[in-house]
């Protein structure tokens, strides 16, 4: 028997290659090729409708520059201003943040399908979909017509985005427990409540807590955002000085507003991989 | 003790029922194993018992009360005496181990005393004792998930015997764990059925461990019962019928878990064979 370069053993043996090509995704070529064709060609049709007038953007650049030429060096000089829209807007995030989470907790409750009958779960499930629907900025316009202008409104508009997301997040992770310490606490005769103390909050607790952290510092982000629209906080200060043309106030807090989010990214990153 | 079933009828969906008009006794101490292939519904049928299953008509008694009549507040009191253990365990994995004992007890303690963990004092001497019972009193403040797999289904006996149950579901206990594990296991519960006189009922697929620890074997295949009757009754024949024919010496259970490997006798043989393993094992 003659020895068989291991490349060339199927065909040594006079049986034929075997061929094997990745399966496509899309099975049918007209589908395949046609896509991205379509694709490119309604781009380049909402380009040209777009109308983008090229005078007005050569004009622009100047204009530009002007703004940021007068808001060089930036003015740190009304301290008194920038301090208390800061701390305004910290109150409003933290406070926010611990009405969301609070609330979000029996939502999520609410939303998990497998801890909840149908009924009640769509109603969960109805109240997170409503308040994720819009933007903070959309939902701060609507309190600060109901409420009246002031950190209230941005205290419920961002409690509203919290407990959207975080009630969202927290019934994805009641959703993906461990059922079979579920059915063990059943087995000992517990009821609802405490196989919810002992086999499910312990399940959540470290998800919990990171989206917690993490909200905290998106809210801190959305507390500047809403207050533009009059919601309260150092967004309010912001708008104020770009419709009075003081840009180097404007820079000045545009530059605390970075730092502030640099530091809490920082610590709530160490925090969340401190957890994991 | 006496666990009355008559007439126990299940199925999921439109499908074959699991369980079909099965009716089954079992009263006084000592283990029941029930065998079968996968799918012959040995789950179902425990978890009909203490209803983590609903079934769909017949009746389960334990001791005169008619547990399939029960709901909410008295089918809760009825399960703190059914202890259950589970073939994944089932700890509470973030919790430490002498919550997950003191969690035996949930049926009894308030909603604060649970909350708090502040068990009545009692509960925590009997939690030490039966932890020492199984060498595991070292570890109470261990985390569940930080066990090995023998020590987790020691730790979920003792949490299934703090319910003081009169009767003890055990849901393929071995079948997650290695052959030298599973047989102190086994022993384990031998010895709870022998000194505590409490009776177990117990799924396996281990065919020779059901025959060495076992006082009666009840075979089951597509929801009915094929054999009843002690470890020495069960011949080839009884075997054929249960598996259906198909090769029962071909334990999935073992070669899932790695197996020990070597002789597997068919036969009467299977207590030596389990001792042999053992030594195996350990060698």
């Amino acid at each position: 028997m003659q020895a068989q370069a291991p490349g060339s053993a199927g065909a040594a043996q006079g049986r034929p290659d075997y061929r094997w090509k990745r399966p496509q995704f899309f099975t049918n070529p007209y589908v395949r090729w046609g896509l991205p064709v379509a694709g490119l060609a309604y781009l380049l049709w909402a380009i040209s409708t777009l109308s983008i007038n090229w005078n007005r953007v050569s004009a622009g650049i100047p204009r530009a520059g002007r703004i940021f030429g007068n808001a060089w060096p930036p003015d740190f000089s009304r301290s008194n201003l920038i301090i208390s829209g800061f701390t305004e807007s910290i109150q409003i995030a933290l406070l926010a943040t611990a009405l969301g989470l609070l609330i979000s907790v029996p939502i999520a409750l609410l939303a998990a399908k497998n801890i909840m009958p149908r009924g009640l779960h769509w109603f969960g499930r109805g109240i997170i979909i409503v308040a994720r629907s819009f933007h903070p900025v959309i939902v701060a316009i609507i309190f600060v017509k109901a409420v009246g202008l002031g950190p209230f409104a941005g205290v419920l508009t961002l409690t509203v985005y919290s407990l959207g997301f975080v009630g969202k997040l927290l019934a994805e992770a009641i959703e993906e427990i461990d059922e079979g310490q579920v059915e063990a606490m059943r087995a000992t005769g517990a009821g609802f409540i405490k196989v919810l103390l002992y086999a499910v909050f312990p399940q959540i607790l470290p998800r919990q807590v990171g989206l917690s952290i993490y909200q905290l510092d998106s809210n801190l982000r959305a507390s500047a955002v809403v207050g533009v629209v009059g919601a309260g906080g150092i967004g309010g200060t912001l708008m104020n000085s770009f419709r009075r043309f003081d840009y180097d106030f404007a820079l000045a807090i545009l530059l605390l507003i970075i730092a502030i989010i640099l530091v809490s990214e920082a610590i709530s990153g160490r925090l969340r991989s401190g957890l994991s | 003790m006496e666990l009355n079933i008559e007439n126990l009828t299940k199925s999921y969906g439109r499908g074959q029922p699991v369980l079909n008009g099965l009716n089954l006794t079992v009263d006084g101490s000592g283990i029941t194993a029930i065998i079968g292939s996968s799918g012959a519904g040995k789950s179902t049928l425990l978890r009909c018992i203490n209803r983590l299953i609903e079934p769909d008509s017949g009746t389960v008694r334990l001791n005169d009360v008619e547990l399939t009549a029960l709901k909410g507040a008295a089918l809760r009191k009825a399960r703190r005496s059914i202890g259950m253990i589970f073939q994944s365990f089932n700890l509470l994995d973030r919790l430490t181990v002498m919550e997950n004992v003191l969690a035996g007890r949930l049926g009894y303690v308030n909603f604060w005393q649970a909350s708090s963990r502040r068990y009545p004092q009692a509960d925590i001497n009997r939690a030490y004792e039966l932890l020492e019972l199984v060498g595991m009193e070292e570890f109470v403040n261990q985390r569940a998930s930080r066990l090995s797999g023998g020590q987790r289904q020691r730790v979920g006996v003792v949490r299934a015997l703090m319910q003081q149950p009169s009767i003890l579901l055990a849901d393929e206990p071995t079948a997650s764990l290695d052959p030298r594990t599973s047989l102190q296991i086994m022993e384990l519960l031998q010895d709870i059925a022998g000194n505590l006189g409490l009776p177990v009922i117990i799924n396996i697929h281990n065919v020779d461990q059901a025959r060495t620890y076992t006082d009666r074997i009840v075979g089951l295949r597509y929801g009915h019962i094929m054999f009843d009757g002690t470890p020495a009754d069960l011949d080839d024949a009884a075997l054929d019928a249960i598996y259906d024919g198909k090769d029962w010496n071909e334990d999935p259970g073992e070669a899932e878990s790695g197996g020990a490997g070597g002789s597997r006798g068919s036969g009467g043989a299977g207590g030596k064979d389990a001792k042999r393993e053992l030594e195996g094992a350990r060698a």
